[in-house]
């Protein structure tokens, strides 16, 4: 090692401390748990301030300085967002796009991982670092020929174009997929192969079940994903009866651009699945993010 | 990983590769090339396939209406001596990427610092702080026009309360893009998750036994934690740098590009030449020159990372 063996002598008044553990590790707690909760307020404070809009009166919201308890509580601006868009079919078409995305990404990343985990062809090893190559590729520089190809097959104004290609894998998931792949004993395959399972099977029975974790994490990130997504529906949707909760929100503004009130509450509308996704997942999901950024 | 291409590819010749395989290999092949089918269609149609159209697109002008007309370099002469916009549109997305990518490098290293403390109630910080991450952009940015409205909005609420008086934010061209630097901070708990995975990823020993040798925390932290940290800080930070160059929705939405094109990042003028005024040949140009700008910082950032990535697999090699 050629790392500078550190002195025994230095660290000052720090060191000095030390005579007394106790002090000094709760010095170090309290004011841990001090910046944590200064901390929490940056995070928290713009998410409180949406709430307290979304159900405060008109009159309390153009105040200064601002209040930040409704009084009273005003519930009337959520049904206005319904009179004002068609929020149920936005959140119908978001779905349904959803839906496809998720069963697409599933299956073909299962697949594709498989394949790349398990079975051995020419050119595998070339393939999957091709694979890694297209997660640096920037979107924009395929974007334009993408949507030209699209409208040559006159998909247009159809959820097809947000929903097909999920069923040609993303080389993220793929990515996270095969490494978990990787980490399962291959005796399993053989067992199962010698009691008759073709490859497919060995697949479907045998490893999935097995990998429910990164499945959460391809599920999860995709209807965060999907649900998010802007630029996709607001290039291939053009149509309000077709629009997507993203755009809707957007629309919605385009309506009302002053109406904070109706903003905040059909925000928090918007906010509202990804939140409960993002709860029920939360420590899968963590982890999982994790084991990819382990990789560098 | 160049490298790794050329290794693999030693032998050369597939069919002989095929010829020189038992059935059952071939059948093994076979069924894994129908594995990976999905992703090489989505590869040619969607990645390869568009990247090459884009390329000869560019070299085209073409409205859709019409049938594309062959133009040569005449696109990328033209945004290089003629287009005030695209100087416009690099300048903000540079500046964007030049003051938000260290920003968030250290503050989400710091942050993961922090979470990964011993303290009660963490796990109710970690989850708290990774919200913004998931949460729609488009809510996101709605809510943050809401925030930094002039008048009535809570961060020139508390800066009065310091007794400083607000800019305009969004509406002010010297304000704008530092108020959409903001927003983007805001999230920077997705970093730290990441960063806090690489952490907790450190061997415990090695800290155990600097401390026998007397390191303190910030010795420790300098020597062990850092370069330990440093693959994973690499990896975020050329992720990083591909996503700061794509920001599109924040600007499309508060700002429209304004005021006075504070705020017109390079996408946002992409979307406007293709979809706006349907300059396909313009825009592909314009994306390809992006593209190769951020391949170019990419390459720099993997050139530097032996001086600066620190492997511990091949520092055991070394030692050996």
């Amino acid at each position: 090692m050629n790392v500078q063996s550190p002195t025994t002598q230095g660290g000052g008044w720090f060191s000095q401390l030390r005579w007394n553990r106790r002090v000094r590790s709760r010095v170090v707690s309290v004011s841990a748990h001090f910046s944590m909760i200064l901390l929490s307020l940056v995070f928290l404070i713009p998410m409180l301030w949406m709430l307290s809009t979304s159900i405060k009166s008109r009159a309390q919201t153009w105040l200064f300085p601002p209040e930040w308890i409704p009084n009273p509580v005003v519930w009337e601006h959520f049904p206005r967002i319904f009179e004002i868009a068609p929020v149920f079919l936005f959140f119908q078409n978001t779905m349904i796009i959803v839906f496809w995305n998720v069963l697409g990404q599933v299956f073909s990343t299962s697949l594709v991982a498989f394949g790349f985990a398990r079975m051995r062809f020419p050119g595998r090893d070339v393939l999957f670092i091709l694979l890694i190559a297209t997660l640096m590729i920037p979107y924009q520089v395929t974007l334009i020929p993408t949507f030209i190809l699209f409208k040559l097959f006159g998909w247009i104004n159809t959820f097809l174009p947000l929903t097909v290609p999920a069923f040609t894998g993303s080389a993220f998931f793929i990515f996270l997929m095969r490494q978990y792949l990787m980490s399962i004993p291959f005796d399993l395959d053989d067992a199962a192969r010698m009691d008759g399972c073709n490859t497919f099977q060995v697949l479907f029975f045998i490893l999935l079940p097995l990998c429910i974790p990164p499945l959460v994490i391809v599920v999860v990130f995709t209807f965060i994903g999907v649900w998010n997504d802007f630029l996709g529906p607001l290039i291939y949707l053009n149509e309000n009866t077709k629009y997507t909760i993203a755009l809707g929100l957007n629309l919605l503004r385009g309506r009302n651009r002053t109406d904070y009130n109706v903003l905040m509450a059909a925000s928090l509308l918007a906010v509202l699945p990804t939140l409960i996704v993002y709860f029920l997942a939360q420590n899968k999901l963590i982890g999982g993010i994790a084991s990819v950024g382990l990789k560098g | 990983m160049t490298r790794n291409v050329a290794r693999t590819h030693q032998p050369l010749n597939l069919f002989d590769m095929w010829r020189g395989m038992s059935r059952q290999a071939r059948r093994e092949a076979i069924e894994g090339y129908i594995c990976i089918s999905p992703w090489l269609i989505g590869f040619v149609m969607f990645v390869a396939g568009p990247i090459l159209a884009s390329l000869v697109l560019s070299l085209t002008y073409w409205d859709i209406g019409s049938a594309p007309r062959w133009v040569g370099m005449q696109n990328y002469v033209e945004i290089f001596t003629n287009d005030g916009d695209f100087l416009q549109a690099l300048k903000v997305t540079l500046t964007y990427a030049v003051v938000t990518l260290p920003l968030h490098l250290v503050l989400g290293l710091a942050l993961s610092l922090l979470l990964n403390l011993r303290l009660r109630g963490m796990n109710f910080y970690r989850t708290l702080f990774y919200i913004p991450a998931v949460l729609p952009i488009v809510a996101v940015t709605m809510l943050w026009i809401w925030i930094f409205n002039p008048e009535f909005g809570v961060i020139n609420h508390l800066l009065s309360l310091v007794g400083i008086e607000g800019p305009t934010w969004f509406h002010s061209p010297r304000w704008a893009l530092p108020g959409l630097m903001l927003l983007g901070l805001w999230g920077v708990g997705g970093g730290a998750v990441i960063y806090l995975a690489g952490l907790q990823n450190i061997p415990p020993h090695l800290y155990e036994a600097a401390e026998i040798d007397g390191a303190n925390i910030w010795r420790r932290f300098w020597r062990i934690t850092l370069p330990l940290l440093t693959p994973t800080l690499f990896f975020q930070l050329v992720l990083n740098l591909i996503a700061t160059f794509q920001v599109f929705t924040q600007s499309y939405i508060a700002t429209q590009g304004g005021p006075l094109q504070a705020t017109f990042f390079y996408m946002l003028y992409i979307y406007n030449k293709a979809f706006g005024t349907l300059r396909m040949g313009y825009g592909s140009a314009l994306a390809w020159i992006l593209t190769l700008i951020i391949l170019a910082v990419t390459l720099l950032v993997f050139r530097s990372s032996p001086h600066w990535v620190y492997y511990e697999a091949e520092r055991r090699k070394e030692d050996a």
